[in-house]
């Protein structure tokens, strides 16, 4: 173990500043990812964290901003820890700022136990395999992008979709069927408006849930550099209730944009080589380093399951911050704006959508046995369907052949009937009856991705028949 | 010993004072905890270093320690059924030293050191050995290890003994005073030296049907697998460390997803290779280095897989290589160049990328091994590639398409209906297929090459033709025409698409894939036939053939299949001319 430095060090000698970052030179002995307390000359207590040292000087991003620091007589002490947080079952129903301080206005926390912010990563061979169905009571997902224990799965949004609205009707009706419910959710907010928070904060009073909840919050008017510290306390928070104290967390985290965001502020006052659109050349591996702390343990029963939202920017999936989430996460949930214009609600374009541990989660046993084939086949006709729509547009509808009609119809009852649902919560099998009713618009020959006996088992045809 | 200080701490990468003699990539050990790092650049007395573990608390001052050894990898028995990081720590010993979350500095041996394997010699005493010969074999489950003598050693065997021992003890004793165990170490970044390499000439049989029929890669090949997220690149490189037939294979798992790693370790014991019956875990090492693990043992992770496959090529096997994705190990590459203020060429990668990836695709290939006795060992590596935004023309896709062989250019649109493998079938090729003609002339039938021409030609034919459907709708098309979109839907989907999932099709025997062609073949040659007599598609489209052909994937009896060719004729030949 290293030996822990009793004297504390303190410096006068801030060289620069330079947006959220100080440069102070001639340090010794500090050491990489500690936390500093800035005094400045009014008495005014900040804290930051050192990103970078060398002879000459460490460089610190200042969490809550550099407005007010001056190079003669701010102080800055180096505390030789790195960046933690106390945490606590009572965490639960209270609202910390991102930084973990209490923001409630009620008394500090009596930790259990400081832990680092940071993490370490899970040993692979340490993780258990996600394997729970968990009900969302959303055709979309259940049906065709099943949600399991342990899985990271994000909300795909462009800036004025209802992606807040999905992620709390997930939230309030997630289950995991024929168990005792024993879950927390950690709420994790970055830089979004105070809006958009309160409207969280009323569905989870609403329901009831508010006592379950860990907030942390980073509203758009607080510090940016506060964001890149508030999903590693909320996930160091997840880790403890999950892990210590066996609850199964959702962890939500919004809006992942404004974490790259303050992401990048940092690499551009660096000075860093920029990647693409200006976002550093790391970002993989630190959006990574959010995202893989997620999941199950072996022997432990709790568990972390987690949905970012992110706002992609012109609706564009290809902007970076989509695709290198998509790339990490298992998985994502498409908000589409035409057919939010349409009136579908949840506006999910399930084509672009995926669920990679959809597989472990379905089947007999689990949901039924036919859900793969009814979830391919859904998607291979809607997917045809679409394509049929482009060419209406320009040869007309009576240049289509009967079959082909038949998929036109397919597809608008697929979104009007499937997609849409509004606020109801519906069970697995409802999910599958409004699947099986709209494949019985199509010719039995047609319905190829599914076994010849599941369609004699569960075909509305064949039931009415054997039914009498 | 050279001692240096650390002066610079920046992310993975520190500078280290005082380093005066250190050769570049030394391994050091750096601070109080003796984190692992190796040497990268020096520059007069300070050696820059990338360190395989998080850097956090570190401190300036602290002292680094030159190993003077460069990076390296145990390789003897003990490796199958092994799961390691990308420095060779295995996980389940990380696991027991810090629990459930990866502590720092701990170091572990790659190979066990307590257990003791079966040693049978083969050699006797006063035999002349030199590198590469067989000693003596071991058995590691059902696989038999072949233990070589070392690199740089040869001399008459004065002593060699037979029994159960352990990795370092010694089985073996040359007249040159060399003691030799079963285990070697070798610098990971060195290729592993053979005789000659050969020409690729076998297939790699995968069971899939897109790969082996349509663009197939040979035993010692390349393969690229590039694709935006979403378009099935894991599970692609999953089923082919499933179904491949090699002896052995090493999955990668370079800076991807600590679950799907889990479902690989969960997955593999209880799976059973096709061919030999016995667990896929028994012929697999693998070695994850997920995406949150420290950056730089990601960049080692490929080096410290494929050292492990050419070991194993080197005694006379078929090594398949799975890489999982090469592009999270670009990004490393780029990752410490940056740090390392390098200026950047392309998208920020260094200048240096395009010679790194080509040198270690030319570590794959088939050749003939060192030692006496001909043996031919192979290893065939097959790259995952994730473009940004699933765009082709970023550096990492562009520069391995400039080294590989067999080119599978996963589509967004595919996956988005869900024809998997996702495989484009206009922008995929293969170069291999003059190569292995003769043997899928010997060994499947000899017509393969010909059906194998006419399907892409008549899926190109389908590119057309959808051209002018857009334009005018389906019916302006010819009966000939609508019946060659007919075909193609067929052979898209009821031949291309193989779903990894189905209990019944995940592996599809080479012999099935070849009569499944062969049936939408000669339906699609019968009807043509018969429209030149003059029936109409409409006649041909209420025969029950098309729905029999689209479940051929669940027909498990190859004979079934053959005598839907006789029924396709049969049918198709009766039929009358309506007038």
């Amino acid at each position: 173990m290293k030996p822990v430095s009793l004297v504390t060090k303190e410096y006068k000698t801030i060289d620069y500043v330079s947006g959220p970052l100080i440069f102070v030179n001639n340090v010794k002995g500090a050491s990489y990812g500690e936390i500093v307390e800035i005094t400045l000359r009014d008495g005014e207590e900040r804290t930051g964290q050192v990103l970078d040292i060398s002879e000459e000087h460490a460089v610190i991003q200042v969490y809550e901003g550099t407005r007010g620091i001056d190079t003669t007589d701010t102080s800055v002490r180096f505390t030789g820890e790195p960046a933690r947080i106390n945490v606590s079952l009572d965490m639960l129903g209270r609202v910390f700022s991102g930084v973990g301080k209490a923001r409630d206005g009620g008394p500090d926390i009596i930790p259990e136990a400081i832990l680092d912010i940071a993490g370490t990563p899970i040993n692979p061979s340490a993780r258990d395999k996600p394997a729970d169905f968990i009900q969302t009571g959303m055709s979309a997902i259940d049906g065709l992008n099943t949600l399991v224990r342990g899985q990271k799965l994000p909300i795909f949004s462009g800036s004025g979709l209802p992606a807040s609205k999905l992620a709390a009707q997930i939230a309030r009706q997630a289950k995991v069927r024929g168990e005792g419910e024993k879950f927390a959710v950690v709420f994790v907010a970055m830089g979004i408006t105070h809006k958009e928070a309160s409207f969280f904060m009323r569905d989870f009073e609403r329901t009831g849930a508010l006592e379950r909840v860990v907030f942390f919050m980073n509203l758009a008017d607080d510090p940016t550099v506060e964001r890149l510290a508030a999903p590693r306390c909320g996930l160091t928070v997840a880790e403890f209730l999950a892990f210590t104290h066996n609850l199964h967390v959702l962890v939500i985290l919004t809006d992942m944009i404004n974490y790259c965001e303050a992401l990048r502020e940092i690499s551009t006052a660096r000075e860093e080589v920029p990647g693409r659109r200006g976002y550093p050349g790391y970002m993989y591996t630190d959006l990574s380093s959010i995202y893989e702390r997620a999941g199950r343990l072996k022997g432990k029963s709790g568990s972390i399951t987690q949905i970012p939202i992110l706002t992609m920017p012109d609706d564009d999936i290809t902007h970076p911050v989509p695709d290198l989430t998509g790339y990490i996460t298992e998985g994502q949930i498409v908000l589409s704006r035409d057919l939010f214009r349409r009136g579908a609600d949840p506006p999910v374009d399930a084509l672009p959508c995926l669920s990679r541990l959809m597989n472990l989660g379905i089947g007999a046993g689990k949901t039924r046995e036919d859900h793969r084939g009814v979830a391919d086949q859904l998607y291979a006709s809607y997917a045809y369907g679409r394509d049929l729509r482009r060419l209406v547009a320009i040869v007309g509808e009576e240049a289509l052949t009967e079959l082909d009609k038949k998929y036109l119809k397919l597809a608008d009852g697929f979104e009007k009937e499937f997609i849409s649902q509004g606020d109801d919560d519906r069970s697995i099998e409802d999910t599958f009856k409004i699947a099986w009713d709209l494949f019985s618009m199509l010719p039995e020959d047609e319905l190829k991705r599914i076994k010849r006996d599941y369609i004699k088992k569960y075909h509305p045809l064949h039931q009415e028949q054997s039914g009498g | 010993m050279i001692k240096g200080t650390i002066l610079r701490i920046s992310g993975p990468v520190i500078i280290a004072r005082g380093m005066k003699g250190s050769k570049m990539y030394d391994v050091v050990t750096v601070g109080e905890e003796a984190l692992r790092g190796e040497i990268i650049r020096l520059e007069g007395e300070d050696a820059v270093i990338q360190v395989y573990e998080d850097t956090t608390g570190l401190m300036t001052g602290e002292p680094v320690e030159n190993t003077e050894k460069p990076l390296s990898v145990e390789l003897g028995p003990g490796l199958l059924a092994s799961i390691y990081d990308g420095v060779q720590r295995p996980l389940p010993v990380l696991l027991e030293l810090s629990g459930d979350f990866i502590a720092r500095g701990i170091s572990a041996p790659g190979l066990n050191r307590e257990k003791k394997w079966e040693f049978v010699p083969s050699v006797k005493i006063g035999d002349t050995v030199a590198t590469g010969d067989i000693l003596g074999t071991v058995k590691e489950f059902h696989f038999e290890h072949r233990i070589l003598v070392p690199h740089y050693v040869s001399g008459t065997v004065t002593d060699i003994r037979s029994g159960p021992f352990t990795v370092e003890d010694t089985i073996c004793t040359l007249d040159t005073a060399t003691h030799l165990s079963m285990v070697q170490v070798w610098p990971v970044r060195i290729p592993r030296p053979h005789l000659k390499k050969l020409d690729p000439i076998l297939p790699l049989i995968t069971g899939q049907r897109v790969f082996d029929c349509i663009f197939p890669v040979t035993k010692g090949g390349t393969a690229m697998i590039p694709g935006g997220f979403g378009t099935g690149k894991t599970v692609s490189e999953q089923t082919l460390a499933k179904w491949s037939d090699t002896q052995i294979v090493v999955y990668i798992g370079c800076g991807e997803r600590g679950n799907e790693m889990t479902d690989v370790l969960e997955e593999f014991p209880e799976l059973v290779d096709p061919r030999t019956n016995l667990p896929l875990i028994e012929r697999t090492i693998l070695i994850a280095n997920t995406s949150n693990m420290p950056v730089a043992a990601r960049e080692a992770s490929i080096y410290t897989g494929i050292t492990i496959a050419e070991y194993f090529r080197d005694m006379g096997y078929d090594v398949a290589l799975m890489a999982d994705s090469t592009s999270r190990w670009g990004e490393a590459l780029r990752e410490v160049s940056g740090r390392l203020e390098e200026m950047p060429g392309e998208e920020g990668y260094p200048a240096y990328l395009a010679t790194r990836l080509s040198a270690f695709y030319e570590r794959a290939g088939r050749v003939v091994c060192l030692g006496s006795g001909e043996r031919n060992g192979s290893i065939t590596v097959v790259g995952a590639v994730s473009p940004p935004g699933g765009d082709f023309s970023e550096p990492i896709t562009q520069n391995t398409l400039r080294v590989v062989g067999t080119f599978w250019a996963l589509d967004t649109n595919l996956a988005y209906r869900r024809h998997f493998p996702s495989v484009n079938w206009i922008k995929s090729y293969s170069l291999y297929l003059d190569s292995i003609g003769d043997w899928y002339t010997k060994n499947v039938a000899p017509d393969w090459r010909e059906l194998r021409e006419k399907t892409m030609y008549l899926l190109q034919k389908e590119v057309e033709l959808q051209e002018i459907v857009q334009l005018v709708g389906p019916d302006a098309l010819p009966e000939s025409e609508k019946v060659i979109l007919d075909v193609t839907r067929m052979i898209r989907e009821d031949f291309l698409q193989q779903s990894a999932y189905s209990d019944l099709d995940s592996f599809c025997p080479i012999e099935k894939q070849y009569l499944m062609l062969k049936v939408i073949m000669t339906y699609y040659t019968r009807v043509i036939e018969g429209m030149n007599r003059g029936i109409s598609l409409k006649q041909v489209q209420e025969l029950s053939l098309k729905a029999d052909i689209g479940r051929m994937k669940e027909i498990q009896e190859i004979n079934r299949i053959q005598d839907m060719i006789g029924e396709i004729d049969k049918q198709l030949l009766s039929l009358e001319v309506e007038r």
